[in-house]
């Protein structure tokens, strides 16, 4: 029977799975919102997948995102990779000359640069989340309309107005005083389109050469707003991937596979589909061993003590 | 006898202490940086000062809490900031109303000479070479056996192996009072690192060559372990800035300065601060060396390394050597370090497979194998 892979990608924001069959093609996706209970909804994930593809043999899984190490342990993943990686492996295999990955998510962005699909060089925001997805979200709900249609809105604008980009504070409050001044709501939205995407190539993309073909990818990307700014400032067309919300799963899939084939392993770490029965359990605890008074955290299954981590140093290495 | 005491940096604590007992003094180590020490540093400094100013003054509250009573400072003029912190720690500790003499140390040597010698009294010649000498044979034997560390974390067969032997190897460097001693364990500790060497975790070899600010280079508790973790990921790190090479310059006797203002031409002619002009040098000799990237770290608001951050790019493109810029401050966190971490040693091995993998194919088709 054919083996197929698996990667599940827990961010933030949203947790999403890909399945790949075994020649690496995009099979079927599940995305979820994370809702800051990434156990359950990473089980809640693996059910979906499971009734949709009955008897699904996995042949390798991959983990990423910022709760790749948590993800990791549950399901005994093969390759745990951050989500920079995964991102240009994805991107590389969907567009082999793609030069360009923009990615934009829930709580980061990032900007990669491929040559000849290796990446050679990236960035990643730093101190600001102004233009992720988190404050868009924060922005569609005050202004009250669903997420989905807020790139539309922007689209029918004649004259955007100028947004304060710089931070989410400001231009929060900047908006608040446009709406005041009497802009219509298209034109603020697409300022703040406009807003986002400045300050997404002066501070993540700062210094870098940015050449065609462009990718732009991840949750924000859904926002044709944003699509259309970026179009605008970078003078060329940007490609958004048909599964741009899931590039990351589907990174990290490939890098399972690879991973396993290249180590020739029969069998993959994959805990199996049993795990969405499993108890996960975590509890922590400040150690008071010196004044650095860190965090540990236990992660159980089934009551079993199965990763441990939060330690500076090695005194709770051992599980 | 006084109680003196010093800023930590790195484990230059065991040849200051080594020093200051030489010459007849008590040592008294503040205790290690703690998340403790960096929460009273920030608590009390100027916020837009950088990292090594709150660590030090948070190591000097320490102290001074245990009973020092006579604090050393190194010092400088410029244009980094860093020759000024000394006096600026002196008004911000007797504000917080403790009493206690201190003496920074500048690129003066008859000065401090005069300076210490108010310090320590009266202490013959003999005894103050001795001193001397003890103080940088430990430094040297330490860095020395710390760079082994650096490249031997690569391939050890048991993971951790090589830290667990360095803690020794520091546990009895410290204890050590003679210059026999010195040597034997330097001997010892640097076969029995070498005994670790397997295979290269990563397969492959990666050079990484870490520059930047020197005190956020060798601390590693405000540099969130950096080292360590590249050696976790099979790096091996290529790091030359150590307090060896500083004294050495300090001294004038090497010539390591020539060559990176040599290596820095087309790019940047001047002294900028601190180790800004060393970063660019540096990068391009790396580069020249055959090295596979460059990992640049300074604090929040150093000016030298931020001159240096904005040429890099260049530099990058035209040696084509791919660099990492990390900013640290109070604010740093363990999770976004280890993602740009990963991602940038994932992107140089990627690179690296890919061409031996050129190689290979390049010998088969022409040998028609």
């Amino acid at each position: 029977m054919s083996k197929y892979y698996l990667g599940v990608d827990v961010g933030s924001v949203s947790t999403n799975i890909a399945v790949l069959d075994p020649f690496g093609n995009f099979v079927d996706k599940v995305y979820l919102r994370t809702r800051g209970k990434p156990v359950q909804v990473i089980k809640e994930g693996l059910r979906l997948i499971q009734e949709r593809h009955n008897d699904l043999e996995v042949g390798g899984i991959g983990s990423t995102g910022s709760g790749r190490k948590l993800a990791g342990v549950m399901l005994g993943a093969d390759v745990i990779k951050n989500e920079i990686t995964t991102h240009a492996v994805a991107a590389a295999h969907l567009l082999s000359g793609v030069k360009t990955v923009i990615e934009i998510g829930g709580q980061d962005s990032k900007i990669i640069i491929l040559q000849e699909g290796i990446p050679v060089d990236f960035a990643m925001n730093s101190v600001c989340a102004a233009g992720t997805g988190s404050f868009l979200d924060q922005q569609a709900a005050r202004l009250d309309i669903p997420i989905e249609e807020f790139g539309d809105y922007a689209l029918q604008a004649a004259n955007p107005v100028r947004i304060a980009g710089r931070c989410s504070v400001f231009a929060e409050s900047d908006m608040i005083h446009k709406q005041q001044l009497g802009h219509e709501l298209p034109e603020i939205i697409a300022g703040l389109c406009q807003a986002m995407v400045r300050n997404y190539l002066n501070n993540v993309a700062k210094g870098k050469d940015i050449k065609k073909p462009v990718v732009f990818q991840g949750g924000v990307a859904a926002n044709v707003g944003i699509k259309q700014a970026f179009e605008r400032e970078l003078d060329c067309p940007v490609i958004i991937p048909d599964n741009h919300d899931v590039m990351g799963a589907i990174g990290t899939a490939l890098l399972a596979r690879e991973e396993v084939l290249r180590k020739k392993q029969q069998k993959s770490k994959f805990k199996g589909f049993t795990v969405t029965d499993f108890d996960f359990t975590s509890n922590s605890f400040e150690c008071e061993g010196c004044p650095n008074q860190c965090e540990i955290v236990n992660i159980y299954q089934n009551e079993e003590l199965i990763a441990r981590w939060g330690a500076r140093c090695p005194r709770w290495e051992a599980v | 006898m006084r109680k003196i005491t010093f800023p930590h940096m790195g484990e230059l604590r065991i040849p200051v202490k080594a020093l200051i007992q030489e010459l007849g003094q008590e040592a008294l180590e503040p205790p290690k940086i703690s998340k403790k020490t960096l929460d009273l540093g920030v608590q009390y400094s100027p916020e837009f000062a950088c990292l090594p100013l709150k660590i030090n003054l948070g190591n000097f509250i320490e102290a001074l809490e245990m009973g020092a009573d006579t604090i050393i400072m190194g010092g400088g003029c410029g244009p980094c900031r860093f020759g000024f912190y000394g006096e600026v720690q002196q008004e911000l500790l007797r504000e917080m109303g403790y009493q206690f003499e201190m003496l920074v140390l500048e690129p003066d040597l008859l000065e401090d000479y005069r300076r210490l010698k108010q310090v320590f009294g009266r202490v013959n010649c003999r005894k103050i070479a001795r001193a001397i000498y003890l103080a940088i044979k430990k430094l040297r034997a330490l860095d020395s056996i710390y760079k082994m560390v650096l490249s031997g974390r690569a391939s050890e067969k048991v993971e951790g192996e090589v830290d667990r032997l360095y803690d020794h190897f520091l546990e009895q460097l410290d204890l050590a009072t003679e210059r026999a001693r010195i040597n034997q364990l330097h001997k010892e500790y640097s076969n029995l690192i070498k005994a670790t060497a397997g295979p290269l975790k990563k397969g492959v070899e990666i050079n990484i060559g870490v520059l930047g600010e020197i005190y956020l280079i060798i601390e590693s508790f405000v540099n969130l372990n950096i080292e360590k973790k590249l050696g976790q990921l099979g790096v091996i790190v290529r790091r030359e800035i150590n307090m060896s090479s500083w004294l050495a310059h300090f001294l004038h006797l090497s010539n390591e300065m020539k060559l990176i203002e040599k290596a820095a031409r087309g790019y940047l002619r001047n002294f900028i601060g601190g180790h800004g002009l060393d970063t660019i040098g540096n990068t391009v000799r790396y580069a020249r060396k055959g090295y596979d990237g460059i990992i640049q770290v300074a604090p929040f608001t150093c000016m030298p390394e931020i001159i240096a951050q904005t040429i890099l790019p260049a530099v990058s493109v035209r040696e084509g050597i791919p660099v990492l810029s990390l900013i640290f401050d109070e604010h740093t966190a363990d999770a976004g370090l280890n993602t740009r971490l990963e991602a940038f040693v994932d992107l140089l091995t990627r690179k690296k497979r890919k061409q031996l993998e050129g190689s290979i194919y390049h010998e088969q088709v022409l040998s028609g194998g």
